[in-house]
């Protein structure tokens, strides 16, 4: 017998909001790099666009089609990748990839802003992968945009 | 007939005798909490559970009978080949073989599959030649041709679903022609339900070609009685875990003149009768195609299965499932956005519901029901040609087998209240 995970935990209505009404989920003209990352496993798709100048990300859009979770966890990155430094960028994703292992400190961090209301998908192991699929493409665009050394502290 | 029978006209008697809240007491997995709720499990389209009398015949094959088979003189592997041998003849029979010795141990559909396009296909396939196939099929039967015609320099030909998940069968005439070598397509559909009419098919592919025909049984063995010899196809394979026997195992049939007409798949033991360095010859049919030491347990628990299928009854078993799927798509039709895929007539279908419900997607329909102790799957169902079709990225699916009943069907359909409660 397993103990029932939260569902009213998961499915937080800021999650909702982003599924239903995704932030920057259009085409950009002006994209220096795209990603396109795929869950073989439920079919999730998602193509990231970002522009970057510099070792700045100017705007950030995606498309793509999957579960609230991998959409709103899309949204939500999308929203904070604006005007930030490649480097940040990957401190953003190590740090939402320590909130879906369950850290406690990244669940209070207001660095991650709106991400932090799926913090209840780490009760959910098998949706993991689904609020980490933009993060993944987010990760190879940084590699694509010059950014080495991801996840490595130095 | 006794006179008091007579009082009973026979069409009123349902064949169900099938009391599935008793044989559920076979199945001592079905009687668990999932996440504080007592479980559902309605994901027996992915694999099935496995009744008592089958997991007794695996513990008592390992606790007194273990040994390798056709090898040994002593006790012990007689014992062994023999329950191996009758496993071959009880699954033989069981899906209407002519000879046992037509029926090949594999570890399931996909091998059995696998066994023709590699074994059939490379020898007998041309440059030129066409195998068709549809947009119904299940990876297991689309992607091995592909990798043979890709050999071969065969070409894939396509049999198209309509809207209801037919097959659009008749477009097949004009499809076939002399270079039509094989037709190959699923008997029932793991994602639609659709029952396809196999020896009709057959006939119509008979008449305009000389192609052989294969089918995937692995959704049909399992929930209708099937008879290779009546159907009239050249090859069947199915998958053991599909009808309450282990994985790992499964069964090809073919008819024998296409066997013998065919090279070995695997080399190795058991598989030879003189092996010389120039060369060998090769052991009679079944053991030409089955190569090293076989999957003795699993043989002797997919007999098991078959017997307790066959003391179930399989007429008994389509029945209930079909009155199972009428009772779901009534009470399901009353969830608000619910949209089932596949035939509308129930006479064509098996108990298989494909679904989607608003703008939930089937990965949150599948948590929120695995929440509330409902076992679904959602996805593609590794029918991505089938989603294509209907321009969906996945969807929800719910399968029946004898052992649910109409109180499984409730808890799903209380489930998706519950999703609809929180996507609105
Ligand atoms: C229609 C159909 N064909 C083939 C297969 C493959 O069966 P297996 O994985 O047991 O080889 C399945 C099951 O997943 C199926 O539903």
């Amino acid at each position: 017998m397993t103990e029932q995970a939260p569902l009213n935990s998961l499915y937080q209505q800021l999650i909702l909001e982003h599924y239903r009404h995704p932030k920057n989920k259009s085409d950009l003209p002006d994209k220096t790099v795209e990603v396109r990352m795929h869950n073989p496993v439920c079919g999730d798709e998602i193509q990231l666009q970002l522009k970057v100048e510099g070792d700045e990300i100017k705007s950030a859009h995606f498309a793509g089609q999957g579960c609230s979770i991998s959409q709103a966890s899309v949204s939500m990155m999308t929203s904070l990748l604006v005007g930030r430094k490649l480097a940040d960028a990957d401190a953003l994703a190590a740090r939402f990839t320590e909130l879906m292992h369950g850290n406690a400190s990244a669940a209070s961090d207001k660095a991650l802003g709106d991400l932090r209301a799926l913090q209840g998908v780490a009760k959910f192991p098998v949706r993991i992968k689904c609020a980490l699929l933009g993060f993944d493409a987010l990760l190879e665009a940084l590699k694509q945009s010059g950014h080495s050394g991801h996840g490595k502290i130095p | 007939m006794s006179p008091g029978s007579l009082a009973v006209s026979p069409s009123k008697v349902a064949p169900s005798a099938l009391d599935a809240a008793v044989l559920r007491r076979d199945f001592p997995i079905l009687d668990q909490m999932v996440n504080g709720h007592s479980l559902a499990y309605l994901d027996n389209a992915a694999t099935t559970q496995k009744p008592l009398p089958v997991l007794a015949a695996l513990e008592s094959y390992y606790r007194h009978d273990n040994a390798n088979v056709h090898r040994g003189i002593h006790e012990l592997s007689r014992r062994a080949t023999v329950a191996y041998e009758e496993a071959r003849i009880r699954i033989a029979r069981f899906i209407g073989a002519p000879h046992a010795s037509e029926l090949i141990f594999t570890r399931g559909t996909t091998e059995g599959i696998n066994l023709m396009a590699w074994s059939w296909g490379l020898e007998f396939l041309k440059e030129g030649d066409e195998i068709i196939l549809t947009a119904m099929e299940h990876h297991s039967n689309v992607v091995p041709w592909q990798l043979v015609a890709r050999r071969t320099g065969a070409k894939l030909r396509w049999l198209e679903i309509d809207s209801e998940g037919r097959l659009a069968i008749d477009v097949l005439p004009k499809l076939l022609s002399k270079r039509t070598k094989l037709v190959t397509f699923t008997h029932v559909s793991n994602v639609l339900g659709t029952v396809n009419p196999v020896a009709d098919i057959v006939r119509t592919v008979k008449q305009g070609s000389d192609a052989i025909v294969l089918i995937d049984g692995a959704q049909a063995v399992p929930h209708l009685p099937v008879d290779v010899a009546a159907l009239g196809c050249d090859a069947y394979a199915f998958s053991g875990h599909k009808m309450c026997g282990p994985t790992g195992i499964g069964a090809l049939w073919a008819r024998k003149s296409l066997l013998e007409s065919m090279p070995p798949f695997h080399g190795g033991g058991e598989m030879i009768r003189v092996v010389e360095r120039e060369g060998s010859t090769w052991a009679d049919l079944p053991h030409k195609f089955e190569a090293g030491t076989p999957d003795i347990s699993g043989a002797i628990g997919l007999g098991a299965a078959v017997d307790y299928l066959t003391q179930v009854g399989m007429p008994a078993i389509a029945h209930h499932e079909k009155e199972l799927l009428a009772y779901a798509l009534g009470r399901l039709a009353e969830v608000k956005g619910f949209r089932p895929l596949g035939p509308s007539d129930l006479s064509q279908r098996s108990g298989v519901i494909s679904f989607t419900l608003g703008d939930a997607h089937p990965h949150d329909i599948s948590t929120i029901l695995d929440s509330e102790g409902v076992a679904v799957r959602a996805g593609h169902h590794c029918a991505q040609l089938i989603m294509r079709c209907y321009g969906l990225p996945a969807t929800t699916r719910a399968s029946f087998y004898f052992y649910n009943t109409t109180q499984d069907v409730d808890r799903l359909v209380a489930g998706l209240h519950v999703v609809r409660g929180i996507f609105g």
